[in-house]
């Protein structure tokens, strides 16, 4: 059952795999404008840029181009980048840890703080706090990540210049970093002053990022756990003398958080997707940073490994959720 | 008693002050050249960064102040709402009626047509929004109708999933199958009965994707590729701002303060509208 489901979903995606990858190529092709050109200096004679459209393989058929593509694609070869001159999976890699730790920090911050305000909320439900709690997650919800990146620069960035508002470490630093997981590797090696100085910068996109998502955990969690709290199971709870906290934390959680698991899960990719403009905004050197760059300067080798690394994380995250929810449910467990 | 009067009374002054940000901006958008105090490509040296009336060393007639170059912030932000509210209720249609049209076909018909549309949402739900946003603007080269088009192009699956979600229930009611008994044909079942019960999601989700519209609008012109340079967006001025934010401060706070209130009253309006509708909250 469980297996089955797996094999379903992972043949699902694949397809929708194929389909972005088909779907890139499409857009990319038909875009008017010859990188070819832009790479050569103004001098440059037919001859050389026949030359280096066979080099790139642009004399080919858009079919053929696309199946020679996507077989290096299959074979870890994502080709070249045009404007940067180096293998385009390299680049990808070097810059990916830096947008996950940014959208871990922006996850885990955006569990806990939904989290607490939705259980403040159940347990205090009916009086002013709750209501507090609710127009805050509102605002939260309806103001997206970018405009909230704009807020925290001014406040925290201007009014009250605490954190950095650019770049992902401070350039005078030295770095005995073996890994790009910068955050995670400083925490490793107990070199808490790297760890701050990271956090100084990392921290403003973060939150920028958690906050539509805390808003959202917020709300559902509140309000499955407002359901469940009124169950046999945990009114008993309360009977045999646990405080409203204890009822919650110990009894109501665990079966309010299913829901929330999922919708957290369809979330996450939505908050991945933002650290492309927030790590814009912030100057941060990820992967959505150097997206940008590369549409830019029409670099078509690297926004298509860019793109298809985003949609790959993508499925790879509704994949893991799905499953999660699988083994969690009883009712699909046993079913 | 009445759960439903109270929400409804709560809900009033919500659409009044919604709606009301959204009429004085629009109109203040529309009569742009009236309104404007400053010409709002005007550049004068002399003028560069004043600051807002409030403060020492304003200039009256430049009510919030000037950017770098010394243009009026008030004029560009008048003249910049055009573009914001043009992309904001085309792309919004434009989504809105593929969107819908797909999400009603898949909700009512199901089989190979759910199927197919279902897996075409999967894979556009696979791609970043933003990221894939640039790159069709970029693609389709700058300009309003490329701006629009990209919007609409990316943002139709939102319609399709919810009114797919929709129409899929409204076709299991007992109202679909008597219709069918009595002989109605499927396509008019669909737009005559499923259609009308539909409308309400439609027309919040319309609202709500304005506000989106509009914020991805920003997001093209901050990162420049939006309409021509020349033309004052909310998101070039912004951009604008970010660069000069320890000089001149007010460059930043006052279009984010407007695209604030736009993006939270299309959201709001959108609820409110969906709460009116509704029959089970009315």
């Amino acid at each position: 059952m469980l297996l089955q489901r797996f094999l379903i979903r992972l043949m699902t995606m694949l397809i929708t795999l194929f389909g972005v990858a088909v779907v890139v190529f499409v857009v990319i092709r038909v875009a008017p404008g010859d990188p070819i050109a832009m790479m050569l200096p103004p001098g440059a004679t037919d001859d050389d840029i026949a030359r280096l459209r066979a080099l790139y393989g642009l004399d080919k058929t858009i079919v053929q181009q696309f199946f020679i593509w996507l077989s290096g694609v299959v074979r870890g070869d994502f080709g070249t980048s045009i404007s940067l001159r180096q293998d385009v999976l390299g680049l990808v890699f070097n810059r990916l840890p830096a947008t996950l730790e940014l959208a871990i920090v922006a996850l885990v911050m955006a569990v806990l703080l939904g989290g607490t305000m939705a259980i403040l909320g159940a347990r205090e439900r009916g009086t002013a706090v709750e209501a507090g709690i609710d127009i805050a997650s509102g605002a939260a919800l309806s103001i997206p990540d970018f405009l909230w990146g704009l807020v925290l620069i001014l406040l925290f960035g201007v009014l009250v210049p605490i954190f950095d508002i650019s770049g992902r470490v401070s350039p005078q630093l030295d770095l005995p970093f073996v890994t790009q997981f910068y955050f995670f590797e400083s925490l490793l090696r107990l070199r808490f002053d790297l760890t701050w100085d990271l956090l100084k910068h990392m921290l403003m996109p973060a939150v920028a990022l958690a906050l539509p998502l805390a808003a959202i955990i917020s709300q559902l969690l509140k309000q499955s756990l407002k359901e469940v709290l009124d169950l046999d199971y945990v009114v008993l709870a309360r009977v045999k003398g646990f405080s409203e906290t204890q009822v919650i934390l110990r009894e109501a959680l665990k079966n309010a958080a299913l829901p929330t698991l999922t919708l957290v899960g369809v979330q996450f990719t939505f908050l991945i997707g933002g650290t492309v403009i927030v790590e814009r905004l912030f100057s941060y050197e990820g992967l959505g940073n150097m997206a940008i760059d590369a549409v830019i300067n029409r670099d078509l080798p690297l926004i298509q490994g860019i793109v298809l690394v985003f949609a790959l994380l993508f499925v790879l995250i509704n994949l893991a959720v799905d499953m999660m929810y699988a083994l969690l449910n009883p009712k699909l467990r046993h079913g | 008693m009445d759960d439903a009067r109270i929400a409804k009374r709560g809900l009033s002054p919500r659409l009044w002050l919604a709606g009301g940000w959204l009429l004085l901006a629009l109109l203040a958008a529309i009569f742009a050249p009236l309104v404007a105090p400053q010409d709002p490509l005007a550049q004068d040296l002399m003028l560069e960064r004043l600051p807002p009336f409030w403060l020492d060393g304003a200039e009256p007639g430049y009510w919030l102040g000037t950017d770098s170059l010394g243009r009026d912030l008030l004029s560009r932000l008048i003249f910049g709402g055009r573009i914001a509210f043009i992309v904001a209720f085309a792309a919004a249609i434009a989504a809105c009626l593929v969107g819908s049209t797909l999400g009603l076909i898949a909700g009512y018909f199901g089989g190979w047509a759910d199927r197919t549309i279902s897996r075409i949402v999967d894979i556009w739900m696979a791609f970043p929004p933003v990221l894939f946003a640039i790159l069709l603007v970029a693609v389709l080269g700058t300009g309003l109708s490329s701006v629009i088009l990209a919007i609409a192009i990316i943002d139709w699956t939102r319609f399709c999933r919810v009114i797919r979600a929709e129409a899929m229930g409204q076709s299991r009611m007992d109202y679909v199958e008597n219709a069918r008994i009595a002989g109605y044909g499927r396509v008019g079942i669909m737009l005559r009965e499923v259609l009308p019960n539909v409308v309400p999601s439609i027309v919040a989700l319309l609202s709500l994707e304005m506000g989106i519209a509009v914020i991805v609008e920003a997001i093209l012109s901050f990162v420049n590729l939006s309409i021509s340079t020349d033309d004052p967006t909310w998101g070039g001025i912004i951009a604008e701002g970010r660069l000069s934010i320890h000089q001149a401060w007010w460059v930043l706070v006052f279009p984010l303060i407007t695209l604030i209130l736009t993006v939270l009253s299309f959201s709001q309006f959108g609820e409110a509208l969906k709460a009116r509708f509704d029959p089970v909250l009315r």
